[in-house]
């Protein structure tokens, strides 16, 4: 969320009770921001699961199977050495590597990917510049409507920002930016 | 089982009082005793420093290890340490995997120790090459003599594992270290740890849009590193049992190795949790029933182990083998240095066993001591595996007793101040309670309460 409006709530459950507002007002493009994960705060949010396996999946796999083509190249087709008269293609001695490298392989993508979809490292964002934001790491509960939501509006948002409750009410960024949820 | 259980979390701070508690180290005036104890410490791992670069100078000559006993300390560090590694996986990975909530506030601090102890472990056969600068051989690259290196050897099995080990541990630590380290970029009073530990941090906003791909991405390295902590040392375990030496040569050894890392990790754990939880006063959120666990923990993986000499005795005997029976029943039990082979059934059949009793496992000082033991008694284990083992093979006539020299001896003291060097410096800069997870743990105890 680069664009919108955030919001200060002192509790995970006034949170809760304030996104399950908004999304039965109609809003869609919600974020939250909290100190740690929330139950069930995801459905709410209606964020779906992330689908980041299905790219990793394949990575791990490829880096096993090129594990394993590999050292058949080297040890079989490249240049064959008769090492204590062992086969020079001996599938299990190629097992322990190939395990390995796959498990490298999704370990790294899985660790590469997640910063790539999360558009980070980001050291400076907008939110950073909101007052009072940085205790959405500490004790304090946020929640994000952003500009590119079809029913936002500024000043009719934070106006049922302030009925749910909310403490403090911010805009972030310039509202008129082009939308990146991620 | 007796009575309740205790408690994994005392007391239900608010976040606020619950993140200072456990930042407040990072910022607050150190002890008098900080920098003796780094002075100490810093002092060993130069003697550590200073000893591997006399090794590189002139060869591993220094070391008692000569034919027959090819293998001697260098080899025993590698697994011990390497072994000692695991058990900081298993408490975050595995234990993850199967919700433990004990897990919640150890798993970081082990994960550390696996990390630290890794790295020692890797110096070992790097130094035990002698010629450490060709350690590039055993990575495949297009050659001008056209040769690649032999995967059918259990050397660059290694080498893939460790290697991947390594890497797959410092992602997996780092990546739950992200979200606290953010917290400390907005909390740190000084400007100076604000840029370094939001550096650190990456940008983390807590976005839940980002906490989606971040639960896949963590239970996914949980998922790997599962599997991968139980191959590693069964990997390690083919560098001995593809070869055809007595005592060696055993199918047993993978999960009999896998068994002992586990254990002795346990026990690293111990060792260190019982001072930096009384230092840093984390009674609260580290508390007697983990200590009861770890020790439950150390018990179950004391009898796999103690099952596993077991069948590698009967399987010696029962081999009918001349050199295989020598080894077993004379080699390990009456040799040169049969020492390590009493310590080893001391300290890790016998001593375990005090952790039958409770008061044992839940007094810090009582689990520590007997920690200790554990400690020492998987070195043995490793020393008498590899050194009884290579001191009398077929030939009777090259049969030849191990002596370990001094410098050998540096090289272990030297490894052990050095991982406490890290570690030490670790408690110190790097939050070693997962705070977010710790909150979440609360969150979900107090819905419970009602």
């Amino acid at each position: 969320m680069r664009g919108g409006l955030v919001a200060e709530f002192e509790t995970g459950d006034a949170l809760l009770a304030a996104i399950d507002w908004l999304r039965a007002a109609g809003y869609q493009r919600l974020d939250a921001f909290t100190p740690t994960p929330l139950h069930h705060l995801e459905e709410k949010l209606g964020i779906e699961r992330s689908w980041l396996n299905w790219l990793i999946f394949p990575i791990g796999m490829g880096g096993a199977g090129f594990a394993f083509f590999f050292q058949w190249y080297c040890n079989a087709y490249s240049y064959p050495i008769n090492v204590g008269g062992r086969p020079p293609f001996a599938i299990p001695a190629f097992i322990p590597i190939t395990f390995e490298t796959g498990i490298l392989f999704t370990g790294i993508s899985a660790f590469v990917l997640l910063f790539w979809v999360c558009r980070m490292p980001s050291l400076t964002h907008p939110l950073f510049e909101v007052e009072g934001f940085e205790r959405a790491t500490i004790d304090r509960f946020w929640v994000g409507v952003s500009a590119t939501d079809p029913k936002f509006d500024l000043a009719r948002t934070s106006h049922e920002l302030a009925e749910l409750g909310a403490g403090k009410i911010a805009p972030v960024g310039a509202i008129t930016d082009e939308e990146t949820t991620s | 089982m007796s009575g309740p259980a205790e408690p994994v979390f005392i007391g239900r701070p608010g976040d606020a009082e619950l993140t200072d508690q456990l930042l407040s180290p990072i910022w607050l005036p150190k002890r008098k005793s900080w920098p003796l104890l780094m002075t100490l410490l810093g002092c060993g791992s130069l003697m550590f420093f200073s000893l591997m670069i006399w090794t590189f100078w002139t060869g591993i000559g220094l070391w008692g290890n000569n034919i027959p006993a090819a293998w001697a300390f260098a080899i025993v560090n590698f697994v011990w340490w390497i072994g000692i590694g695991h058990a900081g996986t298993f408490i975050s990975a595995i234990l993850l995997l199967f919700e433990q909530r004990w897990r919640t506030s150890i798993n970081r601090f082990a994960e550390a120790m696996t990390l630290f102890a890794v790295i020692q472990a890797g110096l070992f056969p790097l130094l035990h090459l002698g010629r450490a600068w060709f350690a590039y051989w055993l990575i495949p690259y297009p050659a001008t003599m056209k040769v690649w290196p032999n995967f059918k050897s259990a050397l660059p099995w290694d080498a893939a594992a460790v290697a991947t080990y390594f890497t797959v541990s410092l992602l997996f630590w780092y990546l739950g270290l992200v979200p606290d380290f953010a917290t400390l970029r907005d909390r740190a009073p000084k400007r100076r740890q604000r840029i370094v530990y939001g550096i650190l941090s990456l940008g983390w906003r807590g976005s839940a849009q980002h906490m989606r791909h971040y639960r896949v991405a963590y239970g996914l390295l949980a998922g790997i590193a599962t599997p991968l902590v139980l191959s590693v040392h069964s990997v390690v375990s083919c560098d001995f049992a593809i070869t055809i030496l007595p005592g060696w040569h055993s199918t047993i050894f993978p999960p009999y190795f896998v068994a002992g890392a586990i254990f002795s990790g346990f026990a690293m754990v111990v060792t260190l949790l019982v001072p930096a939880r009384r230092i840093f006063g984390l009674e609260n959120v580290i508390t007697k029933r983990h200590l009861d666990n770890l020790c439950k923990m150390i018990m179950v993986t004391g009898w796999i182990v103690l099952y596993s000499y077991v069948c590698e005795f009967f399987l010696g005997w029962y081999s009918g083998e001349p050199a295989e029976m020598h080894t077993m029943l004379h080699g390990l039990t009456e040799g040169p240095n049969c020492w390590a082979f009493w310590t080893t059934i001391f300290c890790n059949c016998v001593v375990p066993q005090f952790y039958w009793s409770k008061w044992c496992r839940v007094t810090p000082i009582a689990a520590w001591c007997l920690s200790i033991f554990i400690n020492i008694g998987m070195w043995a284990e490793r020393f008498s595996i590899i050194v009884l083992s290579l001191q009398q093979d077929y030939l009777p006539s090259s049969w030849h007793a191990y002596h370990p020299s001094p410098v050998d001896w540096g090289l272990l003291l030297g490894s052990m101040c050095f991982f406490l060097f890290l570690f030490v410096l670790f408690l110190r800069y790097i939050p070693f309670v997962p705070l977010w997870e710790l909150k979440e743990l609360k969150r979900k105890l107090l819905k419970e309460e009602g």
